[in-house]
Formats: structure tokens, sequence, C-alpha cells
């Protein structure tokens, strides 16, 4: 075998940046790719959308409610809805991907393919907060209750982390089979259970009033989880994308 | 100096085995054709090539640096044109190529998406979206994201697939460029006159090997047709 000829052509040389700067860079670049492209198409997060305001609608006219009641199922509901349409958005952002061969084109640059993932992830984040934004007053609207609490929002931020976390991981999982549509729920409800069980017991806690002592319990195990599910999505990505 | 160095390369999926221990080389600068019917393994050669794929076993060096362990270099020196055209349909000409820019951390941006977009015929269709574009058009910008950083090797994977007589034709045009500026290029295919026409040589690939390998005057056009099915039917 030759020598390496380590030769790079001239643009490769004077490539820009450390390390540090190259992930940042990717991360950007694919987020910034994601978001131009859904600003352009609006095919996300309209079908995210509509999924969403259906499924509190029906919730809505199916569940005749009195006030107490309202506040013991409003956390059900709600991360019932975002659980759904977020499973949407994920096979979606990554079926974009695979359609055209592009994923193949992201694996092709001489990047960290983990800030492929970090990007992708956030790309699906700012979708799913979108529709989180719209559901939430429309909710509020619906059933007559003030969902506008500090605490329950930082749930929200918390809960979807976690979830677009091992969602983007698993979905880039799912992407490779053709039956990709049934496999992610298959494949991402089991694994994405303990953040669903957290999100719902802390949205719980803050809307009927719950002290902080309950609360914290259920806030530090989605933390928790949210660590756990990215650094283990930053080490296995490159290997799930692999053939 | 071989830029790419392949020993005893096998590939299976699962237990069906596609590469059986093949033997490849190819000297910088130089053009070689691909040949072999459907199933021969092609694509999977190229995409092991491309890093997309990891080999079962054997050794592979591009540029000296070794797959899979030095991949990220690999991947650095390589541009990849597929059947695919790996481009964003709803990002225009100009986004794709500013998108893919940025990923390989390229400097002078604008600069350089504007000399590949003129190499390619389509900077007046810069702002165009893709989605929009044929399949000819297509094609040329996905030569153009794979040129974008000025790789030393080229993989195009049957690039000619579904042009028309007149995009296939630019084609070859902007295939003889990228070789003339000196970059070794292995290029797939299943048209053997052409392959004939612009390689240096041309390499047979039958059952998970290198069957036959011809250059120069063995590049008959008159005799390459029928070595091609004796190889592959035997």
């Amino acid at each position: 075998m030759a020598e390496p000829l380590a030769r790079p052509s001239d643009l490769a040389v004077r490539r820009k940046g450390g390390a540090l700067r190259s992930f940042l860079r990717t991360i950007w670049a694919v987020l910034w790719k994601d978001l131009a492209a859904e600003l352009r198409s609006r095919e996300l997060l309209s079908a995210m959308l509509v999924f969403a305001l259906l499924v509190i609608l029906i919730f809505n006219f199916a569940l005749e409610l009195d006030v107490r009641t309202r506040g013991t199922i409003t956390a059900g509901v709600l991360w019932v809805t975002f659980s759904f349409a977020g499973t949407l958005g994920l096979n979606r952002s990554m079926a974009v991907e695979k359609d055209r061969g592009c994923l193949d084109g992201l694996l092709l640059a001489p990047v960290d393919r983990s800030a492929i993932y970090f990007g992708k992830a956030l790309g699906n984040l700012v979708f799913m907060l979108v529709v989180e934004a719209i559901v939430l007053p429309t909710y509020s609207a619906l059933y007559n209750i003030n969902l506008f609490v500090p605490g329950l929002l930082l749930v929200i931020l918390l809960g979807s982390i976690g979830y677009v976390a091992v969602g983007t991981l698993l979905a880039s999982m799912a992407v490779q089979a053709r039956t990709r549509d049934v496999l992610l729920p298959i494949l991402l409800f089991p694994v994405v259970l303990p953040v669903l069980i957290s999100a719902v017991k802390a949205s719980s806690g803050f809307l009927q009033g719950a002290g902080w002592a309950e609360i914290s319990t259920w806030i530090n195990m989605l933390v928790a989880y949210d660590v756990i599910f990215i650094a283990l999505s930053y080490m296995v990505f490159d290997y799930v994308v692999e053939e | 100096m071989a830029m790419i160095e392949v020993r005893r390369l096998v590939k299976r999926f699962g237990l069906k085995p596609v590469l059986r221990g093949l033997d490849f080389s190819v000297e910088a600068g130089e053009f070689v054709a691909l040949l072999g019917p459907n199933g021969a393994g092609k694509t999977t050669f190229l995409r092991i090539l491309a890093s997309l794929s990891r080999p079962t076993l054997g050794e592979i060096r591009i540029a000296g640096f070794s797959l899979p362990a030095q991949a990220p270099s690999v991947r650095g020196i390589l541009g990849v044109v597929s059947h695919q055209p790996l481009l964003y349909g709803d990002l225009s000409a100009e986004e794709n190529l500013r998108f893919y820019g940025m990923m390989y951390g390229l400097p002078d941006l604008k600069r350089r998406v504007d000399e590949v977009l003129e190499l390619v015929g389509l900077r007046a269709r810069r702002r165009d979206l893709v989605r929009q574009f044929s399949r000819g058009m297509q094609q040329r910008l996905a030569i153009a994201r794979a040129i974008l950083h000025d790789p030393q090797v080229m993989l195009f994977d049957e690039p000619h697939t579904g042009l028309d007589q007149e995009a296939a034709a630019m084609l070859d045009g902007i295939l003889q460029e990228v070789a003339a500026r000196g970059r070794t290029v292995v290029m797939s295919s299943h048209d053997i006159l052409r392959a004939a026409r612009l390689a240096s040589r041309v390499d047979i690939l039958s059952k998970g090997v290198i069957a036959l390998s011809l250059k120069g005057e063995e590049l008959d056009p008159d005799t390459l047709p029928r070595r091609y099915r004796e190889v592959t039917r035997g």
C-alpha cells in the first residue's frame, strides 16, 4: 500500500476553522437548510398543525368536562397531541432526506456526523415548539383554562427536547426501512415513555397547583432523560446512519 | 502513485456476498469506467469507496488515507455523483450549493458557487427551485455540488441514467472537463461505447470481482461489446 499522498486540493487546505467551529457550522448549516426548505414548502408544519388541532378538537367534543376534571386531564391531552404531531414531523423531516438521496449528500461531507444529528434535532425542536405555541392558546380558548404558567412552559420545553432527541435518532434508523411510517411510532413510544410520563406528571402538577417538592422529582427526571438521550444519540448516530 | 488502492475487498449483505475479494487500483489523473450487469456490485463498490458503506473485509486506501478508519479525510477529497441528485427540491440551485459549501467549510463561498454554476451552465437559473428543474438540469447541478470543494477524486454512479441525448452529451462534456483538470475519475455505467469513449481504462465487474481490465488500443468500440458479453456471460 502507498504512503498517504496527503495533498488535499487548495480549496480543501483553505477550509475554515477548527473542530468546534466546524461542528457548530455544520449544525447551523443543517438547521438553516431545514428552516429555509420548510418556509418555502410549509409541508411539515401544516401537517403537524392540522393534526394537532384536530386532536384537541376531537378531545373537546369527546370529553365534556367540568372545571375540576379539566385540570386533571389537560396534561394528558396536551402530551398525546404533542407526541402524535411530533411523530408526524419526525417522519417527514427524515423522509425528505431519504427520498432524494440527500441523506447520502449529508453523510458525504467531511464533518463530525453527530453535528448533522444536532442540526436535524434542532430543526425538529423548532417545528415542535411552533406547533406547541399555536396549540396552547387554542387549547386555552377551547377548554377555558389558563395554560400560560411559566412552570408548565418549562416542562413543555424539557419534554420536547427529550422527545426530539430520541425521536430524531430513531427516525434516522426507521427511515432506512420501507415501512418507516409504521416503524417510527413502534420504536419511539416505548423508548420515549419515561419522558412522556415525567412530562405529564410535571405538567399536571403545575396545572393543579401542586408544591415544588412534588413536581421537582419529575422535572429532575426530565432533565436526566434529556441528558441521557442527547448523550446516547451523540455517541451512536454515526453507526445508525451508516450501512 | 496509486490514488485508489483496493485489496481483497469483500462485502456481504447478511449471508449474500456481493463483492468477493475484489482488487482495484487507479492512478492519479486516470479515468476508469466500471462496467457490469445489474447486480454485479458496481453501486455497492462505489458506495464503499465513498465511505457510505462499510466493507466486510479488505483494505482500501484513497490518496493514502485508509477506509473506513480515516473516512472524514477521504470525504474531504471526494466528489460523488449518483443517479439520485442529492439535492433539496424546495431550495434554489444557489441555496443548495451554499448549503453544501457550508458543510464543506469553503471560504469565499459566493465566488465558488458562481464558478461552478457557470461551469455547468446553470448561472441564469440560480434562483429557481430545484424541483422545477428537468432531470438533465438536476444532474448538472448534482455535478456542480460534487465539484464545489474541488475534490481530487470523483465517483460517478451511472450519471447518465434518465438523461435524454442532449443532456447526456452535455454531461459527457462536463466529465471530460473534470478529467482534463487532472482529477481521478471512477464512473460506473451500462453504456459500453460511451465508457470506452470517455475513459482511459475500462474495468468489467462480474461476480463480485474485476473480471477484465482494458486500456489504450484494447478499448476498440468494435470488439468491446463482444468481450463484455463473454466476460459477463461466463
